[in-house]
């Protein structure tokens, strides 16, 4: 069922990509600009493709970091003094509520001021994208952590286990396991939102993509192949998720 | 009230104990002892606060009111004590509680390795033997899911047991299982009361009550009604309550 939908989806996508390609033989296309039949077309390509790293690399710091700050954020959100439960509320809140874009301009131009340090655009992409995302990654796991049955904890404290044991070896490969998809949509959103890091000169897809734009005066073509950059980005990231969700499963012994 | 059951040491020592969830009062100033190597039995319609006396027991539920001694240490609310309390007690639930992601011998050896400090190789001995003796070695390998609810619940006695606790705990152990695996979480239980456990078993199996039982108490809306052993309580107890009680699940 997977297999048969995941070839149905890239039969899709192939053709749709074939009949972008055809629709390049009438006059408005110029699809010499990316030829790599030729060597300037290899070397434009060449060149946009240079951004993928960063994204890739920029999108994976991110979201291990924001992972890591939405599970420290989220715990508090399950406790029971209300201090703690506030502080996860006013955290998510606060966060949710900025645009990312305005959050990198913020980073980015605002916070070397106020914290007196300069700070290169790797970075600021990084702080910016991870930050905005932990606010949503503390909600999922916070969703994740309270679907799971209270007769596991029980089952934890009787065989004596701390809380930290009982999060780490219970609750949380039980949970993870659930928000797996949940996981999977935050990374590819992530994917998608580091194209915004171009605004402030990080050299990534995007970023490659426009400064190629305003030598050659190709946006369509250009831009197109963007947009195929992406999409066969997100749809191995999609496939991986996919794959982990099933190995998992398979762990359960399902 | 306040008996030491056969004459000794009292294991678990309950006086006055009430507790409420919210304006409902679940227990009222209960009072138990419970000796070394003695079995009680709790039966008692549903409602009437059975498995929330052995969960205060245990620490999972805060009782409000009275005391609370468990080889000789006593229950508050605090952290400390309720770690100083939990090792002695291992406890076994009415849906199992399994770990589902991890391998019966996994689900064994989690508690001994991480809460006792013991190696992975001993921990795995030690789960082994244990499966042995509830007779399902051969599901260590297995996830608790490809189980039938009888083996997992003999799954989760293991588990308790492995922490080699000095009081065993049962909330309706059979309830939640089909009637052909009721027996063969009986025997097993049944044989742990024959080791000498001290043990406290919630159920409403009064064959085996009768047969493992050295006292039976019978609870109703948050009360001992009737403390009895078994003899007395099967033949001639004392209230009506509990007579009402009886008659309903003996004869139907």
């Amino acid at each position: 069922m997977g297999k048969a939908n995941l070839r149905r989806r890239t039969a899709a996508c192939a053709l749709a990509a074939a009949a972008m390609l055809l629709a390049g033989c009438s006059q408005q296309w110029g699809w010499y600009v990316v030829n790599p039949a030729t060597p300037s077309g290899r070397s434009n390509l060449n060149f946009l493709i240079g951004g993928l790293q960063h994204t890739v690399l920029l999108s994976l710091t991110a979201i291990s970091i924001s992972i890591v700050v939405g599970l420290a954020m989220a715990l508090p959100g399950l406790a029971p003094s209300r201090l703690l439960r506030g502080i996860n509320r006013t955290f998510v809140e606060l966060v949710r509520a900025v645009p990312i874009l305005v959050l990198i301009l913020w980073v980015y131009y605002g916070m070397p001021q106020i914290m007196n340090v300069s700070i290169n655009v790797f970075w600021a992409g990084v702080i910016a994208l991870a930050l905005s995302d932990s606010a949503f990654e503390a909600e999922i796991f916070r969703a994740g952590i309270q679907s799971i049955d209270k007769g596991q904890y029980e089952a934890a404290h009787s065989v004596s286990l701390s809380y930290r044991d009982t999060m780490w070896f219970v609750i949380l490969p039980q949970a993870i396991r659930r928000i797996l998809p949940a996981l999977g949509n935050q990374l590819v959103y992530m994917l998608k939102m580091s194209s915004l890091v171009s605004v402030i000169g990080m050299q990534e897809l995007t970023r490659k993509a426009n400064e190629l734009v305003v030598t050659e005066y190709r946006p369509l073509e250009i831009y197109t192949v963007l947009v195929l950059e992406y999409l066969v980005l997100i749809l191995l990231v999609s496939a991986c998720v996919r794959w982990l969700e099933r190995r998992l499963q398979a762990d359960q012994g399902s | 009230m306040n008996r030491i059951g056969n004459g000794r040491e009292a294991m678990i020592r309950v006086d006055g104990v009430s507790t409420w969830f919210g304006e409902f009062q679940a227990l009222k100033d209960v009072s138990l002892s419970v000796g070394a190597g003695e079995r009680v039995v709790v039966c008692g319609p549903s409602g009437s606060g059975k498995s929330t006396l052995i969960r205060c027991i245990n620490g999972l539920e805060r009782h409000q009111q009275g005391e609370i001694r468990v080889d000789g240490e006593l229950l508050t609310g605090s952290r400390r004590s309720i770690d100083a309390v939990r090792p002695k007690i291992g406890m076994v639930f009415q849906q199992f509680n399994l770990f589902p992601h991890l391998t019966v011998l996994d689900n064994l050896t989690l508690g001994p390795i991480r809460s006792k400090g013991m190696t992975r190789k001993d921990a795995r001995s030690l789960a082994m033997r244990f499966l042995e003796r509830v007779r399902i070695p051969e599901q260590a390998g297995k996830f608790p899911r490809h189980l039938s609810g009888g083996q997992q619940q003999r799954v989760a006695i293991a588990r308790s047991l492995c922490m080699e606790p000095k009081i065993m705990l049962f909330d309706e152990p059979t309830s939640a299982l089909d009637p052909e695996m009721i027996n063969e979480v009986l025997e097993v239980i049944t044989e742990l009361a024959e080791s000498g456990m001290t043990m406290i078993c919630v159920t409403h199996e009064m064959g085996f009550a009768r047969r493992v039982a050295d006292t039976m108490v019978f609870m109703d809306h948050g009360e001992v009604v009737e403390e009895a052993k078994p003899d007395k309580f099967f033949t001639n107890p004392e209230s009506r309550r509990c007579v009402e009680f009886l008659n309903k699940i003996l004869h139907h």
